[in-house]
């Protein structure tokens, strides 16, 4: 139906965005891709020339980048085993008959709508400090010693604070899943003798996987780049225990002005993301046929 | 919900969910009633619920501080402008690729989200040394920019999976009956895309305002956003407790309240109408 005419109209509509996009991809990324080949600091001009891999391996040579990476994974792996079992379970739990379920709805997505950083700052000092926290006069009341979170489990405490933020989300799409599960499928298995458990297993649980996968999937993208949480309350540390990749990258390159060093790094990140974003894109890719 | 269930079992769900639900929304009512106490109650070594002496003087004293106003008008103009500049450059493509596809959209659509997985950490640099040398570090229009391309894939992709849905039958039947091509858009076109790009421009104002990696790196005091403003509360730990819930309360208000009328759009749109 789209005659020739149309076709290059939309070819003209869709040029901003195309070239817009093209440029922000191309030339950041071939920018960092040569200077992670080149000595360069903002503190030492006289660095300069061509580095070769050294950059490269200094990056991955240096302990806290093997730590930075098991820390991202964990970061990352725990969020998503907290969001996505806690959000079936909230899902399945709003969707019974319940008295207020609007209301609820809308209470359990707030904490998605909370800033980055204001969701860390609040678990911090509200929650986590432990002189004036929730948690430490909690533990004060059972007479126990309270936990300096922070310094004792910093990666612990992060993603705590991540998955509160995430657990929303998860819920909501899961619970819209399950919403749209049709009542007869239900009851029929019902009649047929089957078993909460067993209904959950072979009814409920095939029909979420979609929406399980997305909700993995989309999270994953933000949680490779956590960075406002980490710089808010650990900065990092103590020593790297709570850096990921995003925040070495801002750390060498931007604290620590080492340029170079700093996009070697990011090229790895990059590298990471595109390792996640293939098993994406595939998955997508199917539901745009559906 | 039309299942028959016995009382207790539904007053016993009722009671566990509202328990449940309460306890993830605590953080959240932690900051709004501490906002309102003296400094002295909010770091007591008893803890009290409720404001003993409510109080505004928080309020006040975060503007004194480091002007909160400056620092809101910095968050509104930027996730408004780079919506709005988002919107212009992205409907018309979303348009097109909805309704004059060819064998290409599928992986330019395919494409663009993949910008969207290049990790911020990645391009930091570059950036951060192209706007020191424009000048543009610690500018809203710099950081407007930046939004905008970081969004610019989520708005063509929701507004491409409302477009979709828009029956091509009634634009034809429109024509058919002598529309004129104006009519045909003004009249049919525009009324049906309306609530999409309403979506659209809400969910991406969320998306923007709570932005943190880039207004963190790229802004300082003049430029900063909300989320940079906060951000530097980071360091006294414990300490102006009453205060940082008050800027707190005053930075996410505006952004919750949008988020609770546009929750029915918002599992469309976050997964861009994969889940129905």
């Amino acid at each position: 139906m789209a005659t020739a005419q149309t076709r290059t109209l939309a070819r003209i509509m869709m040029a901003p965005s195309v070239i817009v996009l093209l440029i922000w991809m191309i030339v950041p990324l071939v920018m960092t891709l040569w200077f992670s080949f080149q000595n360069y600091s903002l503190i030492n001009p006289m660095m300069t020339g061509f580095a070769g891999w050294a950059n490269y391996l200094y990056v991955i040579g240096d302990p806290s980048f093997t730590q930075s990476l098991v820390n991202t994974l964990i970061l990352v792996g725990g969020v998503l085993l907290i969001t996505v079992i806690g959000g079936t379970f909230l899902a399945l739990l709003l969707d019974q008959p319940i008295w207020g379920q609007g209301i609820l709805r809308i209470i359990v997505i707030s904490p998605f709508f909370v800033m980055p950083p204001v969701a860390a700052l609040i678990w911090k000092n509200g929650f986590m400090h432990p002189g004036y926290g929730m948690l430490g006069h909690l533990w004060k009341f059972f007479g126990l010693q309270p936990v300096d979170w922070f310094n004792q489990y910093p990666l612990f405490s992060v993603i705590v604070i991540v998955a509160w933020q995430w657990l929303p989300f998860a819920t909501l799409i899961l619970l819209t899943a399950l919403q749209s599960l049709s009542e007869e499928q239900r009851e029929a298995a019902e009649m047929d003798g089957a078993n909460a458990i067993n209904r959950f297993r072979y009814i409920i649980l095939p029909h979420m996987a979609r929406s399980i996968t997305i909700v993995i999937l989309i999270q994953t993208i933000f949680l490779l780049g956590i960075f406002a949480e980490i710089r808010v309350t650990t900065g990092g540390g103590p020593g790297y225990a709570s850096t990921n990749i995003a925040f070495l990258v801002f750390r060498t390159g931007i604290l620590s002005n080492d340029i170079g060093a700093g996009s070697a790094g990011g090229v790895v990140a990059v590298i990471l993301a595109n390792i996640v974003a293939f098993f994406l894109m595939r998955a997508v890719g199917k539901n745009l046929d559906a | 919900m039309a299942r028959n269930v016995p009382v207790e079992t539904r007053i016993g769900f009722t009671i566990l969910a509202w328990a449940v639900a309460l306890l993830l929304f605590s953080p959240i009512l932690w900051v709004l009633l501490t906002a309102f106490k003296t400094e002295a109650e909010a770091i007591a070594a008893t803890p009290t619920f409720f404001p003993q002496n409510f109080t505004l003087e928080n309020f006040a004293a975060v503007q004194d501080r480091s002007d909160y106003f400056k620092h809101a008008t910095n968050s509104i103009l930027v996730s408004v402008g780079s919506t709005l500049l988002g919107l212009v450059i992205g409907i018309p493509a979303a348009w097109s690729m909805a309704f004059a596809p060819s064998k290409k959209t599928k992986d330019i659509l395919m494409w663009m989200l993949s910008t969207k997985m290049m990790p911020a950490v990645g391009v930091l640099i570059p950036i951060y040394l192209i706007f020191r040398d424009l000048r543009l570090l610690d500018t809203v229009h710099g950081l407007t920019l930046i939004m905008t391309l970081i969004n610019l894939p989520i708005i063509i992709w929701m507004l491409y999976t409302y477009f979709k849905e828009i029956p091509v039958d009634i634009l034809e039947a429109a024509r058919m009956d002598g529309a004129e091509l104006w009519n045909e858009i003004t009249h049919v076109l525009v009324p049906m895309a309306v609530p999409g790009i309403a979506s659209t421009l809400l969910l991406n104002v969320i998306l923007a305002w709570n932005e943190a990696f880039w207004t963190i790196t790229l802004t300082s005091g003049r430029a900063g956003t909300l989320t940079a403003f906060i951000s530097s509360f980071s360091s006294p730990q414990g300490l102006f407790l009453a205060k940082l819930s008050a800027a707190s309360l005053l930075a996410i208000a505006p952004i919750l309240l949008m988020g609770w009328f546009s929750q029915k759009q918002l599992v469309r749109g976050l997964t861009f109408g994969a889940v129905k």
